[in-house]
């Protein structure tokens, strides 16, 4: 179709709309679907179904409709305007299950590297609006990570491939799949043999049994998987150690001591939220201050490279490179008397450190726990596994199972091996499934010139991604909200996958493209997953197999959000007698002894924090998402210490707009190893180990959208560029240089000490068990108290007399479990509507995040004692300066004490932030909220406001949560319970470090909290009385390292 | 060129160099007064000086119009303020306009109570630069807000939404404040020109200049009923201006003083900006007219003893204001508050940008003044003009400074961040001053430069006149 | 010297010092004035459907109750248009051939939607919950008006914040038994001050603080 007669149609459309704003133009759905524009529309955007318009508007069929004409629709946000008068449109047949108005909730999980999570999925007149963890899922517990949260964007992402593509034309799936016909005909005669499959790490049990059934039908075909983020260390270890694959799982929650050997289980990788909430279920600090002698908690031990969240939350960590590691770990082992044949390792200048550690696992044994990170040698891991056995830790800490992952092993080979049989010639067909080697390929392994040589290259992804535009076949993957299938969790937990939307541009999933492959006939995902569940129920059930009982079990797998009983058993596994042997090779590699040289650099690789390892590089809202040890956002950059800056002459370079609260112009340094080179931008990260360079993967993808990146204008620079398949983590020697170029890094916060200001209070352990109140400083208490009794002071601020009965919400941030893994920040961005503004402006110091997570680091930048993760939402100060100096009352208390602001009252004088001691109002410089890109539209928040320009917001407690509770609980009569508002942020927290509740009702969780002798609230010698206050942060360090 | 011009007798220029105070204008006569005064409107065909200079603020004037336009087009952002920072250029402008815009009551309404003499030869020019600085300082609130179509919720007025604006607010106290600020002088300095319009109107000579001029004087006949109420009248109006040069300012230092913010929170605040404000006034003043008595040969009626005295009143105040400035300093270091202590180790040893601006500040504001002790250089014009310039300069970047610095390190180092100006920033800023110039060049070439009754009245012959005050 | 201007003048000018002053009140009143007017709130202005649906007729006459259409007026903050299929139910039976409801039909058999011009409408910002209001005792009457004696609907209620907040405000003024909600013909009592009073006790209605806290109605 042309783009002018859209252009005309959507006129029409626009105008049909015109005005209709916020909530109201929900409500006014239906009345655009009417409209003949529409109609005209719906046939040309999505031809496949404008037919089915006519008839039947089955459930999901009218969502479709539904979503795509709210694509069309126009929000104002706070427009004056008196409120225009559109049509109304009612249904022809209501739609079962949905009222107008209210939201409903289905149970699917997200396939993620790790393990899938579950998820809850709110969704508003059928559209996803809002993902929350699913409680009864092992692996969410109800919690979610930022990639959970953000993936709702990527469901609405305009730059998502929406057709189609034959060298890069548009075509109709039924094209592709006469091609792909055709051409594994010609195959069958042979078996398959020169028909090939890449994929990533297959968690879906449905799509295994289409595997199976396609390699049954070309029995020589091959199947090769591949994942950026390399675990062959971890899965030769295991081979080496117990003769056979398995996955390992930990129980945090009955560790006393945890050794991480380079491991961020704490980060914030997708798989862990399970430990997170694990490991911080024996930190907290729940005693009142009478049995603070009580008080108990886990010990962490961290030697780690750069600054992560498990080193962050560490009692103890020791910052050396990455090849420095696995001579600690021996040392440790040795100590422990863990045989470690060859070199013992030495701890070199860590000695005293390393004994007080080994003597300390010694002593709890059985409860202790150690990890090693996915980047360690196989040494490092033999040796986990080993100390793990030796301390016994093994059935009471430690499990082992089949591994999660089915089909063959994420190794590096298999992709080898499918490079060279293509450079051969041995492969006619290439069918890539969801994976983006050309981009994340090993540097050495040449995908992309092999590649070039296979006659019909055929691509099923979300994006036109690097791999996609190599391929001649590009066919338009659904989201997994818009598609049948399952997934498995971590402990082999399987959960049923159901669409939530129809797929609104026709994609399709790896399980119905799998199928078709082995069938050559298409076959609806639904069947495809039911019939493999029905088997799976076949074998399970005892009783009659008839198919309302399997209705049943279907219907409550859906709902529940997992099938019972699928999660794997333990399996009982001893090391290989001879496992020392395989210590030997790497004896050689230890250099914890050898001081590096002064010009000596290593380069060390991770997956970044936010778009991990680059599929998610096209979401703003992870990009806008500051990292949590250096608050950068939109940029990857080669990370180093304070010290190893100075030797390279990097410094701070000059101010970009905002200043610390914006970012540098940092210096450019080149990476070089061997005939590889990148252009990094220089980053200083206090406590980063000295000697070593960190930089990310995810950035400098090619074509990954608008946001993540294009040729023309990339973001970052591609780490993967530097790796190989024999270093796949980190390069011993890089050479580093200095440019005189300068980039533009923009960061929220660049200041990293406190200024001795109590703002973050924390103690040891010990310290708590001898004074519980050491926060709270009682006599500074009292002197405020004094006060405030003191005869009725004359106050700017009248009183407000709500019944007894109102609530009084308060929250309270638990700053010993804060992780600072940012969940919070981008839940709380997907509830509230918040706009990505963008790295100019994020570098001008105007991100707009309502909830920040502030990072101080204890001690001085060159010798970090210790880090600390603080989030900041609004404070609701009961004595708020912002309310006074309004002019227009914008911004006033509620009677519940919520410090609300009224956007449509809002002129923007700005003196609320200015006088806002907290500074945690944001303010909408320009027109920030997008109304004109269609599809993103279909994510808002109907419940909230869409702010426009020049307008002051701020975190609400979640007003429009509190108001829904408060509603149902009013219908019927009753007070709201404690829990029944849970703010999005605290929602998501893997930690449980957040609570909110009504602190008038001393029963309420966050009364609970804040009667805790850890209780303060920040600068609360203004008096501002803030309703948000904080646990202070307590650690467990080791008295015998204590000062040292 | 009429005869009275050109009266400038050797004993003018013996006053100057003896520089015994004398305000009356020497060797002239009632009518000499009048024909020379209104000559510069009526007669006196303009100078190609004066269009050039016209031209300028003209461009200047379309300039900022044209960043207004953008600037509601884009919204505030085109500005570098951010969060923390999020007010700057636009409100420091506004409260250095302001503070111009004071000189001018001070002069007409203080001094006419104080019967001060010397006053009659530069209130109106006084009156006229006060009248047009708060039009300039008018714009910037308006301008400052984020949605500035809205602004009338600032008035109360009864509306639909059952609100008002909140009392509370010094913004609000803001509005009132200087919109009754510019009203009085307004009057002040219309009711003041009503007698020289009469005198205007009769010496016209083409109809139209009659009629335009008639109408100002609103039947003025210079009767004795019209003299004795004109005089009460007038002091009414100087009793009630009076207040209000006091009170103008210390409202709007009160957006600032009722705030929480470090460095803003300062109880000393009201009489230091009101101080500032007349320091600023005063120079503004200095500035036009030094140029002005030459360029329209009026050196007999603004005399070097008038500068001299217009310098000893910019010497006192300079000090108010340095006092304001140091006393603040001095609490803060006796009072050992965290958060004020870094705001002001800040400002002066402080942080990149900011400490340089502080002592930039010093210098004009403080240490350029101090010349002003010497008499010399206090009858001396060009050391004047620049003084003067250099205080102007002083009192912006000092309030510049004033808000930046505490927003910018307030509570939270996690939020700490800087203000950068934009080009948009300093356009919308230079831009005003071209309103200002366009508005002032208009007045010296239609209106009366200076009260030719009031002149009159000085005259020996006229102490008829002065009993009546 | 002749004069510039006639006698008159003297009036006219001390006149426009007041007249001025004058003008301008005048032109706020107008402002005001205008705000609150049909013109400017739309109420009371009626409305021709493309089906001329009458509620007289059906609330009035026929005495159907309200929640048969607007189904879910009492358990979400919408009220519920009814689909198609409502008006279908009676009318496959009765006045199957009438010309007026010729459009339901049609909308029926090709499944497309009915489409209305819609009557009470508020801005965006603005979050009404239809169940809330109905549950605490305010009469459907209340805000529509006698919705039982419009041929052709139209708001009845100027919807401007000012109305509404004199509610919020004073909920004694407006509360009903529930039990009368949906009863078109109800009368105020003479005592429906102290009624009022009563019924918020029972009902547990919050007091004018917590009803005027402005994120009641604004998210």
């Amino acid at each position: 179709m042309s783009r002018k007669d859209l252009a005309t149609d959507l006129a029409e459309l626009e105008q049909a709309l015109q005005g209709t704003s916020g909530r109201q133009y929900w409500r006014s759905l239906d009345e655009l679907a009417g409209t003949a524009a529409f109609q005209k529309l719906m046939r040309r955007e999505f031809p496949q179904q404008a037919d089915v318009w006519p008839d039947s508007l089955s459930r999901r069929h009218f969502l479709t409709l539904m979503g795509a004409s709210l694509a069309l629709a126009g929000l104002s946000g706070c427009s004056v305007k008196p409120a225009p008068m559109g049509k109304i449109v009612p249904y022809v047949q209501p739609p079962r299950e949905i009222v107008a108005g209210e939201p409903l909730f289905f149970a699917t999980a997200q396939p993620l590297p790790g393990g899938a999570v579950g998820l809850l999925v709110e969704s508003h007149m059928g559209r996803p609006t809002k993902i929350e963890g699913n409680p009864d899922h092992p692996a969410s517990g109800g919690a979610t990570s930022i990639y959970h949260q953000a993936s709702i964007l990527t469901l609405y992402d305009p730059d998502r491939s929406q057709t189609v593509t034959y060298q890069g034309r548009t075509r109709a799936w039924t094209e592709a799949l006469a091609t792909l016909r055709t051409g594994l005909e010609k195959e069958r005669d042979n078996g398959g043999a020169a028909v090939r499959i890449l994929s990533e790490p297959i968690l879906s049990p449905s799509l295994a049994r289409q595997r199976e059934r396609l390699l049954k039908s070309l029995p020589k075909a091959k199947w090769h998987v591949y994942e950026p983020l390399l675990q062959d260390a971890r899965l030769e270890a295991m081979r080496l150690a117990f003769g056979q694959n398995l996955d390992c799982h930990y129980a945090f929650n009955k560790a006393d001591v945890v050794l991480s050997l380079d491991a961020d289980f704490l980060g914030s990788e997708p798989g862990n939220l399970r430990w997170i909430a694990d490991f911080m279920s024996r930190r907290r600090i729940r005693t009142p201050a009478s049995d603070s002698t009580q008080a108990s908690m886990n010990r962490l031990y961290c030697i780690e490279t750069e600054v992560t969240c498990t080193g962050a939350k560490a009692d103890h960590r020791l910052a050396v490179r990455v090849q420095d590691i696995e001579g600690l770990a021996r040392a440790i082992a040795s100590k422990l008397g863990v045989s470690t044949a060859g070199s013992s390792g030495s701890a070199g200048p860590h000695e005293k450190w390393v004994a007080a550690v080994a003597k300390d696992l010694e002593a709890h044994r059985g409860r202790v726990l150690v990890l090693a990170g996915n980047r360690q040698p196989v040494a490092v891991h033999l040796l986990a596994h080993a100390i793990n056995q030796h301390l016994g830790n093994v059935g009471q800490t430690v499990f082992y199972s089949r591994p999660v992952t089915e089909g063959p092993s994420p190794r590096i080979e298999s992709l080898r091996e499918l490079a060279d049989d293509m450079r051969q010639d041995r492969v006619r067909l290439l069918i890539v499934l969801d994976a983006n080697p050309v981009y994340s390929a090993p540097a050495d392994i040449k995908f992309m010139d092999a590649l070039e040589r296979v006659p019909l290259r055929v691509h099923l992804g979300l994006y036109q991604d690097e791999t996609a535009r190599r391929c001649h076949w590009h066919l338009n993957e659904a989201h997994f909200l818009e598609t049948w299938g399952d997934a498995r969790a971590f402990d082999g937990t399987a959960t049923l996958m159901q669409p939530l939307i129809e797929p609104l541009y026709r994609g399709r999933s790896a399980i119905e493209l799998v199928a078709f492959l082995a069938t050559l006939q298409e076959t609806p995902g639904e069947e495809l997953v039911r019939s493999r569940w029905r088997d799976h129920w076949n074998q399970q059930t005892r009783g009659p197999k008839t198919d309302d009982a399997f209705d049943a079990f279907w219907k409550t797998s859906l709902h529940d959000g997992v099938v019972a009983g699928t999660g794997f058993p333990i399996r009982n596994v001893a090391l290989e007698n001879d496992w020392q042997r395989h210590l030997e090779p790497q004896a050689s590699a230890s250099g914890a002894s050898s001081r590096p040289g002064d010009e000596s650099f290593e380069l060390a690789f991770a997956p970044d924090p936010t778009v991990f390892d680059g599929s998610f590089a096209n979401n703003g809202w992870l990009q806008e998402c500051p990292k949590p040890s250096t608050t950068l956002t939109w940029d990857n950059a080669a990370l180093m210490s304070p010290d190893t800056a100075r030797q390279l002459g990097v410094e701070l370079g000059e101010y970009a707009h905002g200043g610390e609260h914006g970012g540098f112009k940092m210096p450019v340094v080149e990476l070089k190893v061997e005939d590889r080179s990148v252009l990094a931008p220089a980053w200083i990260v206090p406590g980063h180990a000295d000697h070593s360079i960190t930089v990310h993967f995810g950035y400098g993808r090619e074509s990954a959208g608008r946001v993540g990146g294009q040729r023309d204008q990339k973001v970052g620079f591609n780490a993967y560029a530097m790796r190989t398949s024999s270093q796949p983590w980190f390069v011993p020697n890089v050479r580093v240089t200095k440019t005189d170029r300068t980039h533009l890094l923009a960061c929220t916060q660049q200041h990293n000490l406190m200024e001795n200001r109590d703002l973050v209070r924390s103690a040891s352990l010990e310290k708590f068990r001898q004074k519980p109140d050491f926060a709270s400083e009682p006599e500074k208490q009292k002197e405020i108290d004094e006060t405030r009794r003191a005869p009725a002071p004359l106050e700017f601020y009248p009183p407000l007399e709500p019944p007894a009965s109102t609530p009084k919400w308060g929250m309270v941030i638990d700053l010993t479990t804060c992780v600072g893994c940012k969940a919070c920040v981008v839940a709380c961005q997907a509830e509230n509507n918040i706009p990505v503004v963008g790295k100019q402006q994020v570098a001008a110091g105007r991100e707009m995040h309502w909830i920040r997570v502030d990072r101080y680091v204890g001690g001085t930048a060159e010798a970090p004692a210790e880090f600390h993760f603080q989030p900041v939402p609004c404070m609701h100060c009961e004595r708020a300066p912002c309310e006074y100096v309004c002019p227009v009352e914008a911004t006033v208390h509620s009677a519940e004490g919520l410090n609300d602001m009224v956007y449509n009252r809002c002129v923007g004088t700005r003196f609320c932030s200015n006088n806002c001691s907290y500074k945690v109002r944001r303010f909408n410089f320009f027109h920030y909220a997008d109304f004109e890109t269609g599809s993103l539209r279909l994510q808002y928040n109907p419940d909230v406001t869409v702010r426009s320009r020049g307008v002051m917001e701020k975190c609400s407690y979640c007003v429009q949560r509190i108001r829904h509770a408060q509603i149902d609980a009013d219908r019927e009569e009753r007070p709201i319970a404690d829990g029944e508002v849970v703010t999005a942020c605290q929602a998501a927290c893997p930690a449980g470090a957040i609570a909110f509740g009504d602190l008038s009702n001393s029963a309420s969780e966050a009364a609970k909290w804040r009667s805790s002798p850890l209780n303060y609230a920040l600068l609360e010698e203004l008096g501002t009385r803030p309703r948000t206050t904080y646990l202070a942060a307590v650690r467990n360090p080791n008295p015998e390292l204590e000062g040292g | 060129m009429s005869p009275a011009a050109s009266i400038k007798t050797a004993e003018v220029r013996q006053s100057e160099t003896s520089g015994e105070l004398r305000y009356v204008p020497v060797g002239h006569t009632f009518a000499s007064v009048t024909e020379k005064i209104a000559e510069l409107v009526l007669g006196r065909a303009t100078r190609q000086a004066w269009f050039v200079v016209l031209a300028a603020g003209t461009v200047l004037l379309l300039m900022f119009s044209a960043v207004i336009v953008y600037l509601l087009a884009k919204g505030t952002g085109i500005w570098g303020i951010n969060v923390p920072v999020g007010w700057c250029f636009a409100i420091t402008s506004f409260v250095w306009w302001i503070g111009i815009g004071h000189a001018g009551t001070l002069i007409s309404a203080i001094l006419v109570l104080l019967h001060q003499k010397w006053r009659t030869s530069i209130n109106r020019i006084a009156e006229a630069m006060t009248i047009f600085a708060v039009m300039c300082a008018g714009t910037f609130p308006l301008l400052h807000l984020g949605r500035p179509w809205f602004f009338f919720w600032l008035l109360p007025y009864p509306n639909t939404m059952k609100l008002w604006p909140q009392f509370r607010s010094a913004l609000v106290w803001d509005v009132f404040a200087v919109s009754t600020y510019f009203s009085v002088s307004l009057m002040f300095w219309y009711m003041g020109m009503i007698p020289d319009f009469a005198t205007l109107r009769d010496r016209a000579v083409q109809r139209r200049w009659q009629v335009v001029y008639g109408m100002l004087a609103m039947g003025w006949r210079n009767s004795a009923r019209h003299w004795h109420r004109y005089q009460m009248a007038y002091l009414l109006l100087a009793g009630l201006a009076t207040p209000l040069v006091i009170s103008v300012h210390s409202v709007v230092s009160s957006d600032f003083a009722i705030s929480l913010e470090p460095g803003w929170h300062e109880t000393v605040f009201p009489p230091y900006f009101v101080a500032g404000a007349l320091l600023s006034g005063f120079a503004m003043v200095i500035a036009l007219a030094i140029p002005m008595r030459h360029y329209y040969g009026i050196e007999d009626f603004i005399s070097v003893s008038h500068l001299e005295v217009m310098a000893k009143i910019l010497l006192a105040t300079s000090f108010f204001t340095s006092y304001g400035y140091f006393s603040e300093q001095f609490i803060t270091w006796i009072s050992g508050e965290t958060y004020d202590k870094y705001v002001y180790l800040n400002i002066l040893i402080g942080f990149r940008q900011y400490a340089a601006v502080t002592w930039i500040t010093l210098c004009c504001v403080f240490i350029a003044p101090q010349l002003l002790w010497i008499k010399r250089f206090r009858r001396n014009e060009k050391v004047l003009f620049v003084v003067s310039v250099l205080v102007l300069a002083g009192m912006w970047m000092e309030r510049y400074l004033l808000i930046t610095t505490s927003l910018s390190r307030d509570f939270l180092p996690s939020s700490w961040g800087i203000f950068q100006p934009t080009v948009w920033d300093i356009l919308t800023y230079v831009g005003s001053l071209g309103l200002f110039i366009v508005t002032f060049l208009l007045f010296c070439r239609f209106l009366p430069m200076i009260s030719m009754c009031e002149m009159r009245g000085l005259l020996p012959g006229a102490r008829g006149h002065e009993e009546g005050r | 010297m002749p004069q510039v201007f006639p006698r008159a003048m003297n009036i006219l000018s001390r006149a426009s010092l007041f007249g001025s002053l004058l003008v301008a009140a005048l032109v706020l009143w107008i402002c005001l004035v205008y705000t609150r007017s049909p013109y400017g709130t739309a109420a009371g202005v009626m409305r021709v459907q493309q089906v001329p649906f009458s509620h007289q007729h059906h609330v009035g006459v026929l005495g159907i109750d309200c929640r048969y259409c607007h189904t879910t007026v009492e358990h979400s903050s919408f009220a519920g248009i009814p689909p198609t299929k409502t008006c279908m139910n009676c009318h496959s039976q009765i006045w199957v051939g009438s010309e007026m409801l010729e459009p339901v039909r049609a909308s029926y058999q090709s499944q497309k939607p009915l489409q209305w011009d819609r009557v009470n409408n508020l801005p965006g910002f603005v979050y009404f919950d239809h169940s809330i209001h109905v549950n605490k005792g305010i009469g459907c009457a209340s805000c529509h008006g006698r919705i039982d004696e419009m041929p052709f609907t139209y708001q009845a209620k100027s919807l401007l914040m000012e109305w509404c907040l004199d509610c919020h405000r004073h909920p004694e003024r407006e509360i009903r038994p529930r039990a009368e909600v949906f009863n078109m013909k109800y009368q105020q009592p003479a005592n429906q001050l102290e009624l009022g009073r009563q019924l918020m006790d029972e009902y547990h209605i919050a007091n004018e603080t917590t009803l005027t806290s402005c994120s009641v109605c604004h998210r």
